[in-house]
């Protein structure tokens, strides 16, 4: 780890441009961008533990996000709880859906997993659409003017903006840990064989079914942000496969399996999602998505490493040249 | 009578899910490899059937031969292109690479077809028949025959037939094929092709009997999922029986239940399946 102080100090950059953007960019658009680009990297970062690091794809991680999303507005709805309550709802039920879902299809081979996860997805979206409790197609929403800050309904996007940010600190901290530790080691080990790694003496189901609790549990935390900060959820917003495809790409696009892939990620699709809007039109969300899905092909064709990877290989050679020079 | 219309309904539907699950088993079989995309190549079917009727002016034979082509085509070309170069790479490029295709496709339907929903106009197969008192769409009649037919062919094709032999030798052991004078690739690429095929004909007939839109081809997908867990995967023979009783389910519970909650009771049974029979009715463990 010759490098490491130069890791050090590009994270301490980072996170003081981080923290110091909204001052710079004192602006609403540029501040609402700022927030997508958080929530898009907390919600790719959580889906990373079990995706990236266990190497377990999930195409259907918006079960998790709906769920976090609706709890929160339905405890408001139906007894006038503030939202700030109804977030660790959000996250149990995201956790035994989690254990039921990966129970049974952690014995299996992994492509099981996928297709479990994107067919429950698709299961509890059509469900709640039909589900009058959950307002059915239509949805639900927060409160419109704050009681108080619990309610986690404020005018401006700063006071979010921070809130996100200390999620995904605590987040990518956590993943940090997870990177350093025992676990950290099994899950690498699964990804790269799961033979192997059993042969070695690694408890494989329960260790993939740590990662996806953990990572059900942030994907949750994401989703109640989401619907504090727009006040309102339907199941297409919440459960919709577009949610599980913006986390994958945003993911693999940087790094899957890196800490600051996703992050990275995040940085350059919002943004650039955000630019295409604004030139197509409203038009333009299905050219949208032409892109994501081409750009999703690409990554599995040629960069199956994302980005990060693709850095890593080529920054030597750049060094090398600018020497040379 | 109605309940006898529902089921011979519900079974007709099912045998074109037939059809197009024993291509998604077949790849799966082979190469253990799960295709995202499969529902999007019977959707591509339909609409190459709606170009050739309404350009062309082509009768059933032609535009269902014109979508199995052209689907045959595209799934060399996906094979070829894409497939041949993940397939043993991580589980990460191989899942993105047909869920990306899928995205893909779909969404360029939109974009060229609009979101609307669209059918064939009248055919050769227009009309109703009354038999005893059911009443049966000739066209659904004619492409659920097909399709079964087409499925049992498929079947015959992989255990009759020396390129069959061949196709299943690849899948047993690549090495000891190619010892043999097998050219694995192009078994492969072979396969991609029947797999697409299957898929763009049971579009072509799909249409016949059924409108559409861009969108079907993430339910179909779905369904070929459950078709495929619950007959067992690899299993062609399997899949027939599954996708008839995934029709029959499908209709009895939109009979009885209303239509939205069809979907509900077919994705519930494929959580089910994995919890309670992962490997499916004809699967090995």
């Amino acid at each position: 780890m010759k490098n490491l102080p130069s890791a050090r100090l590009n994270v301490c950059l980072l996170a003081a441009a981080l923290l110091l953007f909204p001052i710079a960019f004192d602006d609403p658009f540029y501040l609402d961008v700022g927030v997508a680009v958080l929530l898009a990297a907390i919600s790719a970062s959580a889906w990373n533990i079990v995706g990236g690091y266990a190497g377990q794809v999930s195409v259907g991680h918006s079960m998790f996000f709906g769920l976090g999303a609706y709890a929160p507005l339905l405890f408001y709805t139906l007894w006038g709880w503030p939202p700030l309550a109804g977030i660790p709802a959000g996250i149990a039920l995201s956790v035994a859906l989690a254990i039921v879902v990966g129970l049974p299809t952690f014995r299996l081979s992994g492509h099981y997993f996928s297709m479990a996860t994107i067919a429950v997805a698709e299961l509890i979206r059509i469900f709640f659409g039909t589900w009058t409790l959950v307002g059915g197609a239509i949805g639900l929403q927060g409160p419109a003017v704050a009681r108080g800050w619990w309610d986690l309904t404020f005018r401006g996007d700063m006071p979010y903006y921070y809130i996100f940010l200390a999620v995904l600190g605590l987040l990518l901290f956590v993943t940090y840990e997870v990177e350093r530790r025992r676990f950290g080691f099994y899950l690498r080990a699964i990804k790269a064989s799961e033979r192997a790694a059993r042969s070695l003496g690694v408890p494989v189901r329960l260790t993939k079914l740590k990662a996806l609790v953990l990572s059900a549990t942030f994907t949750s935390a994401a989703g109640s942000l989401y619907a504090a900060k727009t006040g309102f959820i339907d199941p297409d917003s919440g459960f919709g496969i577009l949610v599980s495809v913006q986390m994958v790409i945003v993911a693999a696009l940087g790094g899957a399996g890196t800490l600051f892939g996703p992050l990275l990620g995040a940085l350059i699709l919002v943004p650039l999602q955000t630019a295409a809007n604004t030139w197509f039109g409203g038009g333009g969300s299905g050219l949208t998505f032409i892109l994501y899905g081409g750009i999703i092909v690409l990554i599995a064709r040629f960069e199956p490493g994302g980005l990060f990877d693709l850095w890593r290989r080529l920054s030597p050679l750049i060094r090398k040249r600018v020497h040379a020079a | 009578m109605l309940l006898v219309q529902v089921i011979v309904g519900g079974l007709l539907l099912g045998a074109i899910y037939a059809l197009f699950s024993s291509g998604l088993t077949l790849i799966w079989g082979m190469m253990n490899f799960i295709n995202f995309a499969h529902g999007e190549f019977v959707m591509l079917g339909m609409y190459a059937a709606l170009l050739v009727v309404v350009h062309l002016g082509g009768g059933p034979l032609a535009f269902g031969a014109a979508a199995a082509l052209a689907l045959f085509l595209l799934g060399i070309v996906v094979y070829l292109a894409l497939i041949r170069h993940v397939m043993r790479g991580p589980m990460l490029s191989q899942i993105l690479s047909t869920f990306g295709l899928a995205l893909l496709l779909r969404y360029s339907a939109f974009f060229v077809f609009s979101a609307n929903f669209v059918s064939l106009p009248d055919t050769a197969l227009s009309g109703t028949l009354n038999i005893g008192g059911v009443f049966l769409p000739v066209a659904q009649l004619v492409a659920g025959v097909v399709a079964v037919t087409l499925t049992i062919a498929l079947h015959l094709l992989l255990t009759r037939t020396a390129i069959g032999s061949r196709l299943l030798a690849v899948a047993e052991d690549r090495s000891a094929a190619m010892l043999m004078g097998i050219r694995p690739d192009r078994m492969q690429a072979l396969a991609w092709g029947l797999s697409a095929g299957a898929a763009g004909i049971a579009g072509a007939l799909l249409a016949t009997a059924y409108p559409w839109s861009p969108s079907v081809g993430e339910t179909f997908g779905l369904i070929a999922f459950v078709t495929v867990a619950l007959g067992g995967f690899g299993s062609v023979l399997g899949s027939l029986y599954a996708g008839l009783i995934i029709g029959l389910i499908e209709a009895i519970s939109a009979f009885w239940l209303g239509a939205i909650y069809k979907d509900i009771v077919v994705y519930g049974l494929f959580v089910a399946l994995l919890w309670l029979r992962p490997q499916g009715l004809m699967g090995k463990a």
